[in-house]
């Protein structure tokens, strides 16, 4: 088992655990602390399977952005009345839908050629990268951008305070 | 030498399985998208890993655009779970059966 399975066991013990606890936590805000955790490690990993620029994406926008964002709305809106009680009825179809479909999964990775072997190592560079975005995927890049900016307006229309002659037209 | 491919297919399959149940068995809006994001960064994983077997580029090229479609949709759904919460004061799914569904 060489240095990089190692490294690769641990972080995908560190994911998993990390995530686990995050679902299970009541608190949301646990959750997202937790999920950071999962994130970072994820990014880790991505770096680990040749993909650097990625890994600083990761980092930046899923454990720093979003969960940020997630953060200041956990903080905004009043926590207490999104509890759950947690009772087994919500868990028991899940979890059991859950293992159904790892066990099948499962089979169906270890029966496909190809998955015994082992990943060589290689690297990416972020140059290279961008040269390949920008050469075969310009239009997606193009479409994606367009989408953040629609997702911009779309969050500033939602969160816009209501003005008073709307309400009542709305009565 | 990393490891086996079916390793990191495995990883990403409990990944997104987690990811699942958070989202299916919570009843507070924001976990239910905490665990869309979970399954978004599952598929990122498993994309990652085919990008390096078959030492192709597009498979990371796909997890750029997961980073966007993720961040949008978190923005959009952050925004709707806090319009919903000033309309009706809750964040349980399990309170908005005004339709009575």
């Amino acid at each position: 088992m060489t240095l990089y399975a190692v490294i690769f066991y641990v972080l995908a013990v560190v994911i998993l655990a990390s995530t686990l606890l995050a679902i299970i936590q009541r608190q949301v805000i646990h959750a997202v602390v937790y999920l950071i955790v999962s994130f970072f490690a994820t990014g880790l990993l991505f770096y680990l399977l040749g993909a650097p620029f990625l890994a600083a994406l990761e980092v930046i926008i899923y454990a720093g952005a979003i969960m940020v964002l997630f953060l200041f709305i956990v903080m905004t809106v009043r926590a207490e009345s999104g509890e759950d009680k947690g009772e087994i009825y919500h868990w028991l179809p899940a979890v059991v839908l859950a293992i159904i479909s790892f066990f099948v999964g499962g089979v169906l990775i270890f029966k496909i050629p190809g998955s015994k072997m082992s990943l060589n190592t290689g690297m990416a560079s972020p140059a290279t990268f961008g040269q390949f975005l920008f050469k075969n995927y310009w239009f997606p890049v193009e479409i994606a951008s367009f989408l953040l900016l629609i997702g911009l307006v779309g969050a500033l229309y939602l969160g816009r305070q209501e003005s008073k002659k709307e309400s009542e037209d709305r009565r | 030498m990393i490891v086996p491919y079916g390793d990191v297919l495995l990883l990403a399959i409990i990944l997104f399985l987690l990811g699942a149940v958070c989202s299916i068995s919570r009843r507070n809006l924001l976990m239910i998208l905490i665990g869309v994001e979970i399954m978004l960064n599952a598929a990122g994983l498993a994309f990652v890993a085919a990008s390096l077997k078959w030492s192709l580029l597009d498979g990371q090229a796909f997890v750029l655009f997961i980073f966007a479609v993720a961040a949008s949709e978190v923005a959009v759904g952050l925004a709707l779970i806090v319009y919903s919460q000033r309309r009706t004061g809750s964040l349980n799914a399990d309170r908005y059966d005004s339709m009575k569904g």
